[in-house]
């Protein structure tokens, strides 16, 4: 008996690890910034160049950070929601334009809408690299003593923004 | 040795050749062809330009990312890929080597913000320890089932002791049978 049930437990075991471990998305790779304190910055703005906007004049507000660029195209997925989230005024959603052109992101911008309270610039990704940036779009929310909260990597989805984003903040900011 | 051999195949296949010849020289497209050939290299040939000053840091910076995993292309080092990210890196990796900083500050560095994913030698922890021993781990179970396998198996040799008169009757077959064969 134990000859043939011990091949099929095996079996069973090796097929169970591999039901969990296809399912993972290799793409989502926990942050090791979750809990730790946002990497200060101070960046030129996006529509007024001569201003800078700099990491600690969020400190006291929950705040979204969304990495964005004109040449990513999941950005464009996700851009309705985040338009329509910062029309609801339940949070501010700044932006950082990531490795991108000026003219392009501000075309970008004028043609799909502005969700951001200010857009930063980051044209050749050194904040991106403080932040651990690999895959844009990519959105982080921060407490109001300038923790990151959590990091959403790729778009931001309904069922991301209703089941963990938007709890998150209110009880961030309650 | 190359060149008796061509030699010998033109001998041997000359209409073949010829005809070869006759066909590239009447298109004008094969003196297009030649000038390129003859101009190009001319043209061209550029030493690779470095990418630092100091090869010393270079060939630091490709050892050192050789052993980062590049979080866009997954399958591929830090060192080997062509994606922005990667060459963002390297040019991270390069300066912090400029700056005088050691392997080991700037691996923490990169593990900081990437997390542990970036080293292609996950660091042993609670969490990587099956990772590092399973291997081990399973080895040591087909160890254990081919040794209880086998002394199962001399057991039932055992076992198959022949008595005297199992020998005798063994023996006595054995000879009927030559007897036999040889008749």
């Amino acid at each position: 008996m134990i000859r043939f049930l011990l091949p099929l437990v095996a079996f069973i075991v090796l097929v169970a690890f591999l039901l969990v471990g296809l399912n993972l998305n290799p793409r989502k790779i926990p942050s090791p910034l979750i809990g730790k304190p946002a990497p200060a910055f101070q960046l030129q703005q996006l529509y007024e160049s001569e201003k800078t906007l700099a990491s600690k004049d969020n400190l006291g507000k929950v705040w979204l950070l969304n990495v964005w660029a004109s040449w990513c195209a999941a950005c464009r997925e996700e851009h309705p929601l985040l338009v329509q989230l910062a029309k609801s005024g339940i949070v501010p959603i700044y932006g950082l334009n990531y490795k991108d052109k000026r003219d392009l992101a501000l075309q970008w911008l004028d043609r799909f809408g502005d969700p951001y309270i200010v857009s930063i610039v980051d044209s050749d990704g050194r904040v991106g690299i403080e932040y651990g940036v690999y895959g844009v779009p990519e959105t982080y929310v921060i407490d109001k003593t300038g923790v990151i909260q959590y990091k959403q990597i790729g778009p931001v989805t309904v069922d991301v923004l209703e089941k963990t984003i938007l709890p998150l903040v209110k009880g961030l900011q309650g | 040795m190359n060149l008796i051999l061509s030699l010998e195949f033109i001998k041997n296949h000359r209409q073949l050749v010829t005809t070869w010849l006759r066909i590239l020289l009447s298109k004008r497209q094969f003196v297009l062809l030649l000038t390129i050939l003859v101009v190009s290299p001319l043209g061209w040939t550029k030493e690779a330009v470095p990418v630092s000053e100091n090869p010393e840091i270079e060939r630091r910076m490709i050892a050192l990312s050789e052993e980062l995993r590049c979080l866009v292309c997954q399958n591929e080092s830090l060192a080997g890929s062509r994606s922005d990210f990667a060459k963002d890196l390297r040019r991270e990796i390069r300066e912090q080597l400029i700056a005088n900083k050691s392997n080991k500050e700037i691996t923490d560095f990169l593990v900081a913000r990437y997390g542990d994913f970036v080293l292609y030698r996950p660091p042993l922890r609670t969490n990587t320890m099956l990772l590092w021993f399973g291997p081990f781990i399973f080895l040591l179970i087909g160890a254990c089932t081919l040794i209880i396998y086998l002394r199962q198996r001399r057991k039932q040799l055992e076992e198959v002791a022949l008595s005297e008169e199992q020998i005798e009757k063994a023996e006595e077959i054995l000879k009927r049978n030559s007897d036999g064969g040889n008749t």
